[in-house]
């Protein structure tokens, strides 16, 4: 059995075995978002949220994407083919193979490499490569203007997280994301970097293209933004590359801030609890407030938006890395 | 002085953390809709919804085919052809109403000297074909001995404010 373990089949199957049992539970975490945020918006609306499909709607989901796939699937005659057929794909894509790196518990993660980090911020830089081609592709002016707003937002709150990312990264010592969550073991770092936590979390909304910085697929000035035109499956694609980003880039603030897989208190009743169960419910929380904001905040003005970046965010968070760095080394908490 | 205190409220996002109190405030009030197709709001007894041929209690349809409704309806929705039955009495052969037309304003069951004609609670008469919707007199019968208890005791409850 060793043997058969250590050869390159046997490597591959012990690969495809991991990816699979991080994947499949990513991708129904992925489905029952979808209902939770429709669940959760309309508990604060005061309304009930589907509740028919199965007890309390819970197979809703599965009712959504039986009839996603049914759909015809529509390429514009104006459309680039390849690309409009590509984007989908590649977002969907990116969104998964992010998760190799993600330390779900201690050694947990399928590829526990040295860059982790940023292998991830790479990873989601590219997503916007899925974005611009899905606009372009579409030969539309809504997804071309939906697209080009994408991008600039997208690229624009990469910089503030890169320095929050880097503010982390300076407390910590490694690139390694189970070295991340091992720094935590003591005080998670969202209490001594309280600032850059918000921070990250409202880049991370910005990143994600939620509300209130939906604006690359405002409803109400262009119809979906850069996925107008595409239906079917190729438009499931998106929503579940959407959704599917919305929990890396939880995951992400729960291993930078929030302790990853360590229970709050490494005392009796929390430490009964295995570690991955940790990670899962602070993601769910983190995604609850993803959901809760976008209940509470209206559309942000574009131009509001990269006011934010730019102007607040960038500064802010590049004074405090340099104040970080001054303090770690004026402490002499540097790690070694 | 002013301007720290608003410079501490949003660097503090006080505004933002409100905001969020009062949605998390609502998650968990009690929700306002009901739950629709299991559990259903009230309906006054005014209420006007599909519509019905009622008959005496002896089974005898109460239409005389005076054709007031046909005349009243302002969405000339109502076709009615009438002849003298074996027995004598003026009863109708043909009652049609196109609910494609109706516009539902009640003036057909306004217009009726016997109370035939009524428009009753059920407003849960979707179909899929719009040829279903072209009601004949069976149809409007039997809506009518369906929904009899329901539309008699609307009828009385309307009454005094006639």
């Amino acid at each position: 059995m060793d043997g058969f373990l250590a050869s390159p089949i046997g490597i591959l199957a012990i690969t495809v075995a991991q990816t699979l049992a991080l994947l499949v539970p990513v991708l129904i975490a992925v489905a029952y978002l979808t209902l939770a945020e429709r669940k959760v918006l309309a508990a604060m609306q005061l309304r009930r949220g589907p509740n028919v499909v199965g007890p309390f709607g819970l197979l809703q989901p599965f009712a959504d994407a039986l009839k996603m796939l049914m759909k015809e699937t529509i390429v514009p005659s104006g459309a680039n083919r390849f690309l409009f057929i590509l984007a989908p794909i590649l977002l969907f894509m990116l969104a998964m193979i992010a998760w190799a790196v993600i330390p779900v518990q201690d050694g947990w993660a399928i590829a526990d490499i040295n860059v982790g980090i940023l292998y991830l911020f790479a990873v989601s830089s590219l997503g916007v490569y899925g974005v611009i081609i899905a606009g372009w592709a579409s030969n539309s002016k809504y997804a071309f203007l939906g697209a080009l707003r994408s991008a600039a937002q997208m690229v624009s709150y990469e910089v503030s997280i890169g320095f929050v990312i880097v503010t982390v990264l300076l407390c910590v010592g490694s690139l390694n994301l189970t070295d991340v969550v091992r720094a935590q073991e003591r005080v998670w770092f969202f209490i001594p970097l309280f600032p850059m936590f918000i921070i990250f979390f409202i880049s991370a909304l910005a990143e994600t293209n939620r509300a209130p910085f939906d604006l690359p697929e405002g409803e109400s000035e262009l119809v979906a933004g850069f996925f107008v035109e595409y239906s079917s499956m190729s438009f499931a694609l998106f929503f579940l590359g959407e959704y599917a980003n919305m929990i890396l880039m939880s995951a992400l603030t729960t291993i930078l801030f929030l302790g990853g897989w360590h229970p709050p208190m490494h005392v009796e009743p929390f430490i009964w609890v295995p570690g991955f169960v940790w990670f899962a419910l602070k993601i769910a929380l983190l995604l609850f407030v993803f959901i809760w904001v976008r209940a509470t905040f209206p559309r942000y003005r574009y131009d509001q938006l990269m006011r934010l970046g730019w102007k607040v965010f960038l500064p802010f968070s590049l004074v405090w890395l340099v104040l970080t760095a001054a303090v770690l080394k004026l402490a002499g908490w540097l790690p070694a | 002085m002013a301007s720290l205190d608003r410079a501490a409220r949003s660097l503090l996002l006080s505004e933002l953390v409100s905001g969020m109190a009062l949605t998390l405030k609502y998650f968990f009030k009690p929700k306002v809709t009901i739950n629709y197709p299991y559990e259903k709001g009230p309906l006054s007894p005014r209420f006007k919804g599909e519509h019905a041929l009622r008959r005496y209690p002896n089974g005898e349809e109460r239409c005389i085919a005076c054709k007031l409704c046909e005349a009243v309806c302002p969405a000339l929705a109502i076709t009615i052809e009438a002849e003298p039955r074996e027995d004598g009495s003026r009863r109708t052969t043909r009652y049609d109403i196109d609910m494609t037309k109706c516009i539902y304003c009640g003036m057909c069951e306004e217009a009726c000297p016997v109370d035939a004609i009524v428009e009753g609670p059920n407003f849960e008469f979707s179909v899929e074909t719009r040829e279903e919707l072209m009601y004949d007199k069976a149809r409007l019968l039997a809506n009518g001995d369906r929904w009899e208890p329901e539309l008699a005791k609307r009828l009385e409850l309307d009454a005094p404010y006639r």
